[in-house]
This record gives structure tokens, C-alpha cells and sequence, in this order.
């Protein structure tokens, strides 16, 4: 474990571009916390901390100059890795043979190589989540495997707990225990520093090129207690035993008529939720009808056409599409996968715009079951 | 695309030509079919297993994709992604009776295990279809069925709506399981046809002594990948692009009843 | 050949019935044949007789101004045919036309019904018998209204 100084982050950042990466990093952007491309510690939301509850997100200033003062904001790490629009395949027909070419997106392997900076361990395991779902299952995808293998990650270990937050539940955080290859903790008591703890051969390599020096036992306990303080102040709690069989022997509940009420059908936890990855596939054909290409976009089980048979969609009420959402997340998401598909990030409760939550709902079906 | 058969008015029979050796497939698999511009749809493979130099399909026209589809013309190609799909166990009916349940289009998926049953006769002491549509004209493979009579298999037709030349039986095709005298503890039975019809079915094949583990059905949603990853064909816990679309009933069963699942 | 105490005595409808019970209904019974065409009972009629077909099959339909001969649906052999026989006002509601050359064992309603009000424990079996029967159609003639397969839909 090293100690790198708080004012010389910017050399980690710098490190990493002269090594021939782009980062992606959190930044202030209309009003939220984003990941963007940066190009240094001067893009990164200095001072900044959000405000968050259901349906409710304000970023307010710090007294500090902490860097990684907040909890995550709208976007995830799945924007980058299985981007939500892409091309997959285009076709050719010759006009005159009627003969017809089928050409696959090539995945350029060398050409993106980028550095996620300040990943959150919520937001590791939905990576590692969203890994079983494309290369871990009969069918590899090709284009997330290729962008998955280009990475570098930096990790950053919380020192503030959103207000939705609830990874301690999850058993996703507050600290990275693995998928990075440079992990950070922002000590901000005494002189601020960084701990910096690099988990892999390439993370060794650059931060062997940085002004580090050793971390004193003091020094790592202090680093252990910042953690420990963001785990003792989630802003939420689920409680997980059981809930697969829970929500599978609950399917006509009457809780789901309650939220069907008050949910819009809008989508947005599925736009900002880390793991959901359901896509839709769009033939676009040119002027011509010689070229036609295949888009592959992100979509969401709440449309109403998401699962339908002959055209006429299966969920039709709001209560079916949200009973489906909430009982993959949590519960058979455990059938398809072996482990739950939330990560405790508290995003869909933040970004709903009627503020419902997926504790509370979890928590009402169980008490009533 | 090779040949071009009119099923029914609104139902074609599409013989392919694959460019390779063959078309392996197991019977119950489907294919993603691709007509040029018009967008990709899941259609089960229709054709006999041991002819993989032909790759069959019987496809319904019931939207622009499967309209284009079905108006390809000779010497055409179509863009084929698989096979996919779990598969009818045709070997677990071996040494007993194989009762294969079809409801309209609901045939196109089973007819593969009646070749692949035919292909070893003596290995099952009856094979018995139990076939029905809403009309005459919109049965499938008549003249081929009178054939397959003649190779071994009983078969009992029925429609819902009988037109005047109709001198059959009249009646929803599970009013052919008491006709056909099956005996549940030899009976292996696969069913296919539209939702309600496979639950009704189902359900009157274990009232007459089947058990729910011998009892096999081919469900359907719509996919956009088969591959697992696009998420719409999901089922309760299952995939129907992998997990299926053939499922042993007992997995099924309880999800069947729940409404917008 | 079977006698007709022989075939009452194995048809599934009368199964685990006393054979004091097998006699009497055996003896309502006769013999009965229809050629194609035959209409075996027509609508509005007395409903005195229930048959069971032996052989051949029979079509239920009626008739609507315009549009002929309407089939609604089909008895074959081993099934029973009839059911109105048992409940006032004994009529029947549909035509019963032989599809073929059909061969059946023809019941006495009326003397059946006779001897049920003489002997309830016996009105009680067939009147149980009778109403799985009904059951059975009713639930596949509600199937059938649903006309699952039409229209591309279902």
C-alpha cells in the first residue's frame, strides 16, 4: 500500500494517457456527476458532493477539496462497455445477382484503449455482473468482449455513502475487492492523501513511475476507517435472504397493483441501472435497397412491446411491467445468473421521478407475503 | 430459397438451399430468418432432420417481416442465424407410445419429430398425432399426413368450424384424446400450438393419467438476438431462446397460469 | 359378438356400477343403425333415448336460415350421444346426423328415467356419470368459442 499526495493525482492521470489511454471519469455536467472523457484532475468534480433521495439528485458544494467526495450519479459504466447504440451487421445485395453479403461490425482491438477512472465497488460488480451475461453464457458477445479486454480500471474506495446507497446490503462495497487494477482511498483528515493499492501487473507498472512512498500501519488504519464510516452510513437497507423464492411465490401480490399506481412506465431505472441490459435490434435499409444495416439499441422491459407474441405485447399493464423488472433484478436473475442483479447503487431510486423504491417494494411484498 | 409451397392462405413452406454442406439441427430447434430491409424473426425449423441438405420452414404471415419473408422468390437468398433451441426428446418416448399433440401452425415445429420418429419405426410401439385447426383449409401438410398414415402413424384431425366438404370430426383437438385410447404409462407426448391451447391440452393429458414429467411443450415470444442477451424473451426465470423453446412441462407448468408474466 | 349385457357391462360410462344396476339399464337398451345421412334425432323432438356409438360417428348441428347446416361438433365411437333425456323438458337441442354408416346401442330414457325415480341411489350414479359428460364438452366447447387459432393471434 503507498501514499500518494493529494495534489499529485493528476500524474496517475497523466500516467495512464501517456501509456496511450483515454480516460473516462467523473465530471460535473448539467448539474450531475457524469463519467466523460477527462484529461486530468482538473476535470474531476473538486469539492463537489450530491444530495440524494428518492427521486430527488442536487449536487451541493463541499468545504474540502475532496475528489471523489460523492456516491454515482445517472450513468454507469455499461455506456462504455455495451454502448447504447451500435452497429452489429451490415448486409449487401447486388441489385442484379440478388446475391447477398453479410458483413459483421469489425471490433477495432487496438484502437480504443481506455482508463476507467473512480469506479465504485457497486458499479465492479455490476461489470463482473454484466460479464456473465455476455461472455459467460451459451453465447459470447463479441463486441462487449472486445471493449471488456481493453480496460484499465482505477478504483476508488467510498468515502461518502450516497443517500440511496445500500451496497452493504448488496455485499457489493463500500471497498473494491477485485476487477481493478489501481484501487484509491481519499484520506482527507491530516495532510490529504491518497492510498493507493495496485492489485495487478499493469497497475504495478504505472504506479511504480509515481512519487509514492510507503504507507505507514496508521496510515492504512485511517484509510480502513473512512471505508468503515461510508458503511455505517447507507442511506438504504434491503434485506436479501430468501427473496428469489419470496418474489417467485408472490406473483399476484397485491403490492404490485400499489406501484403500478404510482410508476410511469418512463424507464429510467432501467437507463441508469448498472446491470440491466436488455437491448432491441433495428433493420434500416438505404435509398436504394442495396445496403441494409443492423442496430442494436438500448431498450428497456417497461416499453410496451419489449416481450410480445404476433405483435401484441405480453406485459401490458404498468403492474406486469414493473412486477417483471423488480423480480428479474432480485429474483430470477439468481435463476439465470447464480447471483443477484442488483448491486445496491441506489440509482433507479435517485433518478425515478415519482421516487419509488426498490428496497421499500422488496421490503412491503415480505412483510405481507 | 429453392421452393415455394402454399400451405394454407396464409402459410408457406420455404425450402432452403444452405450454402455449405448442410443444415444440422435437432427437431424443435428454429432458426433467425432474415428478409433483406425487413427485419429477423425466429420460425422453427419444419424439415427432416436427416436431410440437413434442405432447410425447411413453414412460415405464417402475419406481420411485414414474415410477409417478406414468405414472398421470396426462386433463387432468393434469405440470411439464416442458427439453429437454435433446446429440442423435442425424442428418445425418451423410445420403447412406448409417442403422442405428438398440434394445434394450427403448431404442426410446423413437430413435424421434424415425425420424421425422426418414422426413421426408426420399431423403436416405439405407436406414434400417434392428434392435430387441429380452426378449419379445414387451414390444416397443415394434409396430403403429406395421408402419407405418413401409410408409414405407421395414427392420426386423428380435427377443426373447430367445419365448412361444407368437411366430413371429419368437429371439436377442439383435445376431444381426440379419449378417441386416440392412449395408455399414460407408456405415452410420451410433445405439444405445440397457440398458449391456451397447450394449456388446455396439457392439462386434459394429465387428467387421463399422463405424467406432467412425460409431458413436453414448445412455447414462443418474440427474440431479437436467441442469443440470451437482448432479454425479451424471458419467461419467468427461463430464456426461450435457450432455455427452450421446448420445455418439459413440470418447468413450465406454474407460469403458465400467471397472466402477463 | 357381443351381447348388449356384455357391452353395458364394459362401457366406461357404466363402470364400477351393481350388477343389479348393469341389468336394468341392459334392459332399456336395444340396438341401433343409421346410414350416412340419417338424421339420428332432430331439434324439437322428444328426448326419450341416449345412445352409445359402437361404431361410425355423428355430427350435432343446426340449422340457421341462409346459411345451411351449421356443425358444431362431432360424437364417435365409444361416446355417448345425448344428455337431454335427463332433464325436463326432455327435448333435444340440436340435429344428430350419421356421418357414416354408424352402429349404436340405443337406452330408454324414458324407462330409465322410470327406474331412477324408483331407485335414487341409482338416478345418483348415472346423473353423476352424465354430468362428468357434460363437463367434459362443456369445457372444450368453451375452448372452442375462444377460436384460439384465428386471425394470427392466440
Amino acid at each position: 500500500m503507498d501514499v500518494l499526495d493529494h495534489r499529485n493525482l493528476d500524474s496517475l492521470l497523466q500516467a495512464l494517457r501517456e501509456r496511450g489511454y483515454r480516460l473516462a471519469g467523473p465530471t460535473v455536467k448539467e448539474g450531475a456527476i457524469v463519467y466523460e472523457e477527462i484529461f486530468g484532475a482538473a476535470d474531476l468534480p473538486t469539492g463537489w458532493t450530491d444530495e440524494q433521495d428518492g427521486g430527488h439528485y442536487r449536487l451541493l458544494r463541499r468545504d474540502d477539496e475532496a475528489l471523489f467526495g460523492y456516491a454515482v450519479g445517472p450513468q454507469s459504466w455499461k455506456r462504455n462497455l455495451h454502448p447504447p447504440v451500435i452497429r452489429t451487421l451490415t448486409t449487401r445485395r447486388n441489385g442484379k445477382t440478388g446475391e447477398i453479403q453479410v458483413v459483421t461490425e469489425p471490433v477495432d482491438e487496438s484502437a480504443e484503449r481506455w482508463a476507467f477512472i473512480g469506479v465504485r465497488s457497486c458499479d465492479l460488480h455490476a461489470i463482473a455482473k454484466l460479464d456473465r451475461v455476455f461472455l459467460g453464457g451459451r453465447f459470447v458477445n463479441p463486441a462487449y468482449e472486445a471493449r471488456r479486454g481493453n480496460i484499465f480500471v482505477v478504483a476508488v474506495n467510498c468515502g461518502v455513502a450516497g443517500g440511496t446507497c445500500f451496497c452493504v446490503s448488496m455485499d457489493t462495497g463500500p471497498r473494491a475487492t477485485f476487477g481493478y487494477d489501481i484501487a484509491l482511498t481519499e484520506v482527507l483528515d491530516g495532510e490529504p492523501h491518497f492510498l493507493v493499492e495496485a492489485a495487478t501487473e499493469g497497475g504495478r507498472e504505472v504506479v511504480a513511475t509515481l512519487e509514492t512512498r510507503q504507507a505507514s500501519a496508521d496510515e492504512i488504519e485511517a484509510g480502513e476507517q473512512v471505508v468503515e464510516r461510508t458503511a455505517e452510513s447507507m442511506g438504504r437497507r434491503l434485506e436479501t435472504e430468501g427473496l428469489p423464492g419470496l418474489l417467485a411465490a408472490s406473483r399476484e401480490h397485491p403490492r404490485w397493483d400499489e406501484v403500478a399506481d404510482r410508476c410511469l412506465t418512463c424507464g429510467n431505472c432501467t437507463m441508469v441501472c448498472p446491470t440491466c441490459f436488455c437491448t432491441t435490434v433495428e433493420d434500416v435499409t438505404d435509398l436504394g435497397g442495396e445496403e441494409a444495416e443492423r442496430w442494436q439499441k438500448w431498450d428497456s422491459c417497461f416499453t410496451l412491446d419489449f416481450t410480445n407474441l404476433h405483435g401484441g405485447g405480453v406485459r401490458v399493464s404498468p403492474r406486469s411491467r414493473y412486477r417483471q423488472w423488480l423480480t428479474h433484478k432480485l429474483g430470477t436473475w439468481h435463476d439465470q445468473f447464480g447471483e443477484s442483479g442488483c448491486v445496491g447503487c441506489g440509482r433507479c431510486i435517485t433518478w425515478c421521478p415519482v421516487g419509488i423504491d426498490i428496497t421499500e417494494e422488496a421490503e412491503a411484498i415480505r412483510a405481507d407475503a | 430459397m429453392l421452393r415455394r409451397l402454399r400451405e394454407t392462405a396464409d402459410t408457406w413452406t420455404l425450402e432452403l438451399e444452405p450454402p455449405r454442406q448442410g443444415f444440422e439441427f435437432a427437431p424443435g430447434q428454429f432458426t433467425m430468418l432474415y428478409a433483406f430491409g425487413a427485419g429477423e424473426v425466429p420460425i422453427s425449423i419444419s424439415g427432416d432432420p436427416a436431410r440437413p441438405e434442405r432447410l425447411v420452414h413453414t412460415v405464417r404471415a402475419v406481420g411485414p417481416t414474415t410477409r417478406a419473408i414468405c414472398s421470396a422468390r426462386r433463387g432468393e437468398s434469405l440470411v439464416v442465424r442458427g439453429p437454435f433451441g433446446s429440442t423435442w426428446p425424442v428418445e425418451a418416448a423410445e420403447g412406448g407410445d409417442l403422442v405428438v399433440v398440434a394445434g394450427g401452425i403448431g404442426l410446423a415445429p413437430l413435424r421434424p419429430v415425425l420424421y425422426a420418429a418414422l426413421a426408426r419405426r420399431e423403436a416405439f410401439t405407436r406414434i400417434v398425432l392428434l392435430y387441429g385447426a380452426r378449419m379445414p383449409d387451414q390444416l397443415l401438410y394434409t396430403a403429406e399426413l395421408e402419407r405418413l398414415r401409410t408409414q405407421g402413424i395414427e392420426i386423428f384431425l380435427t377443426v373447430d368450424q367445419a365448412d361444407e366438404q368437411w366430413r371429419g370430426a368437429v371439436g377442439v383437438v383435445t376431444t381426440l384424446i379419449p378417441r386416440a385410447r392412449l395408455d399414460p404409462g407408456r405415452t410420451v407426448a410433445f405439444v405445440c400450438g397457440p398458449e391456451i391451447m397447450m394449456r388446455f391440452t396439457s392439462s386434459s393429458l394429465v387428467q387421463a393419467g399422463i405424467a406432467p414429467e412425460r409431458l413436453h411443450v414448445s412455447l414462443e415470444r418474440n427474440m431479437k438476438c436467441a442469443l440470451g442477451h437482448c432479454g425479451r424473451c424471458q419467461f419467468g426465470p427461463h430464456y426461450i431462446c435457450g432455455d427452450g423453446a421446448v420445455f418439459d412441462y413440470p418447468a413450465v407448468e406454474h407460469l403458465l397460469t400467471v397472466p402477463e408474466l | 359378438m357381443q351381447t348388449l349385457d356384455e357391452i353395458v357391462a364394459s362401457a366406461p360410462i357404466f363402470a364400477e356400477l351393481h350388477q343389479d344396476d348393469l341389468l336394468t339399464i341392459a334392459g332399456c337398451s336395444r340396438t341401433a343403425q343409421f346410414a350416412e345421412g340419417e338424421y339420428v334425432f332432430r331439434e324439437g323432438q322428444q328426448a326419450d333415448v341416449f345412445y352409445l356409438l359402437r361404431r361410425g360417428a355423428v355430427a350435432l348441428e343446426t340449422f340457421a336460415p341462409g346459411r345451411g347446416p351449421l356443425r358444431l361438433a362431432t360424437v364417435h365411437e365409444g361416446e355417448i350421444l345425448g344428455w337431454s333425456w335427463l332433464f325436463a323438458p326432455y327435448r333435444w337441442h340440436f340435429d344428430a346426423r350419421a356421418l357414416e354408416s354408424t352402429r349404436a346401442v340405443a337406452f330408454d330414457g324414458e324407462c330409465l328415467r322410470g327406474k331412477c325415480d324408483e331407485d335414487h341411489d341409482l338416478g345418483y350414479e348415472l346423473m353423476q356419470r352424465f354430468a362428468q359428460i357434460m363437463v367434459s364438452r362443456l369445457q372444450a366447447t368453451r375452448f372452442q368459442l375462444l377460436d384460439v387459432y384465428g386471425n394470427g393471434r392466440g
